[in-house]
């Protein structure tokens, strides 16, 4: 009575002998906390005992088959829709797929940390060199093909573009939009960063005019974006801006520039009937990896990406199927 | 004394003693890493070329000075809005602002702490760099400029919290006496409290300097990411590119043990040096020993 100060007892034997143990275990906490952890042990254990026997149980009992699909941020989106949909055909079947460039899927798959990496240019001379080393040669699959669009703002109004005007553009030469056609504007460029085959292929293929001793870089100033969402925002609002990405990341409120080989070769705006024809200069092939033959549940899933059924989503989302 | 007392005693006291020297093993160990992984590339590159000026490491130009300076110039950026403002902030809330007022800036103030770095770094693309690009007449607007506001703005709430501490421990003698020697109040903050808090606002400043120099998202958002070697002084209107972006954007890409990883890592206890230089000094101010009139007047 005197500790709660003053209030009147509770009437019944069980809650004065309940406030009893309450008010001990309380100063025992305060004053000894050895004390009250013997006295709660065995207490402890079971409870533990229990929580660990109930995990064990509750284990389904047939095998997940888990694929890991790492690589191209341009791949990605198709990568989901696949691994989507195959996932709901084949329950007993759990693909990962995540980003992060061509050049972090390939170097997992030299690193043996993915199963599959995604790849939007061939791998290099030099990662098949450590492939080997690393014991393994890599076998390549095409899965899918893909435009690379040149897209400028809106209000832009140069419309055509050659591939030498891009690689003086890209490479500092052309500073001004007015010296290409356009408006007094200085021309702001955008790029993918370097660990993306984007950025790779662009420069091989554009920049560097498909020549292999080309050493031509890009621009010490050229904006290096960590995402597609980063250069469709700053085309969007900044009227000086030049980008590049792959067909189905540049939407349609912004402005395509058609592209010709030369001046006098005809000038091409990308879509998949003209990456089909041949005719749109920069087309690429899209890749994926794997390490050596693939084998049980990878080799369904890489049979099963290249038959029409998984073919049929590639057109949804801006690329291009490959031809049967 | 009871002998399970002196049990609990001793546990409770080994334990604290653990928690308190982890925190120095931890850091070792971070800086051995770093030393481990890193010190290779000065063996793999040359000195020259790791300190040229072009940076494209899928070619194996591998010139971390763009990176340094990039990292530099924003944060001094940073440091020139956040100081004024801070400094500013935590004296209004110390000496001036009355109590009520003070009850609610101060938890505000440590509100915008808390707001995660991405957000702002979304709202600085959105925002702040169309409206710096129409406001300045730039090319674009993703410069080391937006980069230098967002830290600002990130690094104030750092500085306010501690220096305002700082600036309350200063004993109410020093001011009433300079207040019955006749100072105005202006003169009174900054003549004599200012001066009494300095080691604490120095720290705080420290502290804004190293939280800037470490950020990652906001700047690899907003600066543009390009490697221009920032030495001029339009270049804090020009895109740059920081060492934690760098760091960030392409860790995931090298290979284990290649040139290009070490280099990376190189780069990264480039930035731990840093750090731990500033922090250095700052606890070398913070610790100065006082002079005689201030031993005297305490």
């Amino acid at each position: 009575m005197g500790v709660l100060g003053g209030r009147s007892p509770p009437s019944t034997p069980i809650l004065s002998s309940i406030r009893a143990i309450a008010i001990e275990t309380l100063l025992s906490l305060i004053i000894c906390p050895m004390r009250l952890f013997r006295r709660f042990l065995p207490l402890l254990v079971v409870f533990l005992f229990t929580a660990c026997g109930s995990s064990n149980a509750g284990t389904s009992q047939s095998k997940t088959l888990y694929i890991q699909d790492k690589g191209s941020d341009t791949i990605v989106n198709l990568a989901l829709a696949w691994a989507e949909k195959y996932q709901a055909e084949h329950p007993d079947v759990s693909i990962s797929v995540t980003g992060g460039g061509s050049g972090t899927g390939i170097a997992a798959l030299l690193n043996k940390t993915t199963d599959i990496a995604n790849a939007s240019r061939q791998m290099q001379a030099v990662e098949i060199q450590q492939a080997k080393a690393n014991g393994f040669d890599p076998i390549e699959f095409v899965i899918a093909r893909d435009a690379i669009a040149v897209a400028v703002n809106p209000a832009n109004p140069v419309s055509q573009l050659t591939f030498q005007q891009i690689s003086d553009i890209y490479s500092g030469k052309i500073d001004n939009w007015s010296q290409v056609g356009g408006q007094d504007r200085p021309i702001v460029r955008l790029s993918r960063e370097v660990n993306s085959g984007t950025h790779v292929y662009f420069r091989d293929t554009v920049i560097r005019l498909g020549d292999a001793k080309n050493k031509t870089f890009f621009a010490a100033d050229t904006l290096l974006l960590p995402s597609s969402e980063g250069i469709v925002s700053e085309l969007r609002q900044n009227p000086n801006a030049i980008g590049y990405d792959g067909l189905g990341y540049i939407p349609a409120d912004l402005k395509k520039v058609a592209v010709a080989r030369d001046a006098s070769g005809p000038y091409v705006l990308p879509s998949v009937a003209s990456v089909n024809d041949k005719s749109y200069p920069i087309a690429r092939d899209l890749y994926m990896y794997t390490a050596g033959p693939p084998t049980g549940a990878v080799k369904v899933y890489l049979d099963w990406i290249v038959s029409s059924e998984a073919q049929a989503i590639v057109e949804n989302l801006g690329f291009v199927p490959i031809k049967k | 004394m009871k002998k399970s007392l002196n049990w609990s005693e001793t546990i409770i006291t080994a334990v604290i003693k653990t928690c308190g020297y982890s925190a120095i093993v931890f850091v070792l160990l971070i800086f051995f890493f770093l030393l481990r992984e890193g010190v290779p590339a000065l063996a793999e590159v040359k000195l020259g070329d790791l300190f040229s000026t072009r940076w494209y490491p899928i070619e194996n130009y591998f010139g971390i000075l763009p990176l340094i300076t990039g990292s530099i110039i924003v944060t001094l950026g940073a440091m020139l809005i956040a100081v004024p403002f801070g400094i500013g902030t935590a004296v209004f809330l110390s000496e001036i602002a009355p109590r009520w007022m003070r009850e609610i800036l101060k938890p505000l103030v440590e509100l915008l702490g808390g707001l995660p770095s991405v957000v702002l770094g979304f709202l600085g693309i959105l925002l702040l760099s169309p409206f710096l690009r129409n406001l300045l007449n730039l090319p674009t607007g993703l410069t080391a400029l937006a980069g230098a506001i967002l830290l600002g703005g990130i690094a104030v709430p750092t500085i306010v919290s501690i220096a305002e501490d700082a600036l309350d421990s200063v004993p109410q003698g020093y001011r009433e006496g300079a207040l019955a020697l006749g100072a105005t109040n202006w003169q009174t903050i900054w003549r004599v409290t200012l001066p009494a808090a300095r080691s604490g606002v120095l720290t705080a400043l420290m502290l804004g300097v190293g939280r800037t120099i470490g950020e990652t998202m906001a700047v690899m958002m907003v600066t543009g990411n390009a490697p221009v070697l920032a030495v001029k002084l339009s270049s804090i209107i020009s895109p740059v590119r920081t060492m934690t972006a760098t760091i960030a954007a392409e860790m995931g890409e090298v290979a284990n043990g290649s040139s290009y990883y070490h280099v990376l890592f190189f780069i990264g206890l480039v930035l731990f040096l840093i750090s731990l230089v500033v922090n250095i000094i700052a606890s070398s101010v913070a610790l100065k020993s006082k002079t005689r009139a201030e031993r005297v007047l305490s």
